[in-house]
């Protein structure tokens, strides 16, 4: 290309991006890691803390409930999301903006501001208790908020956007004449959604669950806020190291196994999808 | 359709899920105008109370101006580099440009607690620990993939033979940016800017490591208070919150339609 010749091509515009993420994502993870763990000791000092940590009954128990909740909510969020992505897919106008508006703006809000509303919603004299207590329906007010029904909850709520646009995406493309080609071969509605219309948007279910995933085993504030005592996930132990406890070795070690983890499942995700498809974009 | 049962029961329950997935917000939007020393609902009377305490108090005052200000570094930084990051994407030839890609998106995907330590940690060795530019700098860190992947999409919409005509004409490459591919991609780096003033306005994690005492931002207060009690003004910072949200979507969906504008306009005139 003459333009080529002229200017470059234009691949060195990406330079200052990169040098920002190197400068100020790269380096303080490298430094924080090498800084921390260097201060251990030799390496088999190092690797026999970092056995001692990841197998301490905290962790274990932390790892098992992160894995476990987070397991949970993408389940349900996948449950509750297809509907409404298979909704948004198949309509125009003024209801589909309806629907969109609705997930959208509760996307876009401060998860701060999210998981405050739903600790006011359920707690104890929260105003579904309120309402339950008043309507007669309870005698004793539920107790959701500080349990795990609470953490799934407030989870559930701030990924569910995730999901439902990492469906609709998939669900868009998937050609609606096949649908009534199936119907006009005289398949019935059951036959040709599951023989058809699913495993088209198998793709989306897939990626979904894998982002939804990815970003609730390192979910943070909404647990800490709305979980109770028992309800500990390997991001909070982390946070916790480093502003009680002041444990920055023992921080060091679990964020690199978290990072790992996360890494491993982002590299499952980059294989099976189109990357700059991710949150439905 | 043959099967309208079901197509019912669809639309039943998608307006039972749009109802709950609003429920958070429009409760909070009222609560914030009760008149209640405590959370109480329905409230009793309606006032402005609660944000005139917020307004009032220069505790918050002084959150809600920091927070101003990180957004607006944030904000520069990000879509600055976002920006020609995104158009080297589009008209270059980068090798290896999904992996590349997939390494520029590493911010929403690397737990924000782990970020948030390692920023930690690195301001504590530099001193920066309260520093409202570090702060800046890092969520500009955050808000990057976000502005990436809003201006991937609406530079893919300008096209290149309109640069190569501008460059063959005699103009310089700054000029081809600023007379051509920046008036074409405005209301895509207008939306994206908005989001990533967002992104950094609504940010705890970072912000709680970061802040020190000097710099709290609105979410940290918010965090900070709701450890000790749910006290009414939160409702009033959170509505709020919810307000800058509602006008960033607002001029967002305005973009848009300047962009399918422009869009028609351009299949017109060919």
């Amino acid at each position: 290309m003459a333009r080529s010749n002229k200017f470059g091509d234009g691949s060195v515009f990406i330079l200052p991006a990169v040098l920002l993420l190197v400068l100020v994502l790269v380096a303080p993870l490298i430094w924080f890691f090498i800084q921390t763990l260097a201060g251990v000791g030799t390496a088999a000092e190092l690797l026999t803390q970092a056995w001692s940590i990841i197998t301490s009954r905290a962790v274990v128990t932390a790892l098992a409930t992160t894995n476990w909740i987070s397991l949970l909510v993408t389940l349900l969020v996948l449950v509750i999301s297809y509907p409404l992505a298979y909704y948004l897919a198949n309509r125009q106008g003024l209801r589909f903006t309806l629907v969109l508006f609705c997930i959208i703006v509760p996307y876009f809000t401060s998860i701060i501001v999210r998981t405050y509303s739903w600790m006011v919603l359920i707690g104890r004299n929260g105003i579904i208790n309120q309402a339950l207590l008043s309507l007669g329906v309870i005698t004793e007010p539920l107790t959701l908020l500080y349990t795990k029904t609470g953490v799934l909850i407030g989870m559930v709520y701030v990924l569910l956007p995730y999901m439902v646009l990492t469906l609709y995406a998939t669900m868009k493309a998937i050609d609606p004449n096949l649908m009534r080609a199936a119907r006009g071969l005289g398949a019935n509605g059951f036959y040709s959604f599951t023989r058809i219309y699913f495993p088209l948007s198998v793709y989306g279910v897939v990626s979904g669950s894998l982002i939804v995933f990815i970003v609730a085993i390192g979910f943070f504030i909404t647990p800490a806020l709305m979980g109770g005592p028992s309800d500990v996930m390997i991001a909070m132990l982390i946070e916790r190291s480093v502003e009680i406890m002041f444990d920055w070795s023992g921080a060091a070690i679990m964020s690199l196994f978290l990072l790992f983890v996360t890494l491993l499942l982002y590299g499952v995700y980059y294989r099976v999808t189109d990357v700059r498809r991710m949150m439905g974009a | 359709m043959s099967n309208g049962a079901p197509v019912r029961g669809l639309t039943v329950y998608v307006t039972v899920a749009c109802l709950v997935l609003m429920l958070p917000i429009v409760i909070v939007i009222i609560l914030a105008f009760g008149d209640q020393g405590y959370v109480k609902f329905p409230p009793t009377s309606l006032s402005l109370r609660w944000f005139a305490v917020f307004f009032g108090d220069s505790r918050w005052q002084h959150a809600l101006w920091t927070s101003v200000l990180i957004a607006i570094i944030a904000c520069v930084i990000a879509t600055a580099l976002g920006f020609f990051a995104a158009y080297a994407f589009v008209r270059s030839d980068i090798r290896a440009k999904k992996l590349l890609l997939s390494f520029m998106l590493l911010p929403i995907i690397i737990p924000n607690v782990i970020t948030a330590i390692a920023m930690y940690f690195m301001a504590g060795r530099l001193g920066l620990v309260g520093n409202v530019f570090w702060i800046g700098l890092c969520h500009a860190v955050v808000a990057l993939p976000i502005v990436l992947l809003i201006l991937l999409s609406s530079l893919q919409g300008v096209d290149l033979n309109l640069e190569r005509a501008a460059l063959s004409l005699g103009c310089s490459r700054f000029g081809v940016f600023t007379k051509v591919v920046i008036p074409l991609a405005f209301p895509g780096i207008l939306s994206s800017a908005l989001f990533a003033f967002l992104a950094s306005f609504d940010e705890l994690i970072i912000s709680l490591f970061l802040a020190g005492v000097r710099s709290e931002t609105l979410p940290v207060r918010i965090w900070n208070s709701l450890h000790l009690q749910v006290e009414p003004v939160i409702a009033a910072v959170s509505a709020f919150l919810i307000g800058v949200t509602g006008v960033v979507l607002l001029l967002d969906a305005f973009m848009r339609q300047v962009r399918l504008a422009r869009l028609a306009s351009n299949s017109n005139d060919r």
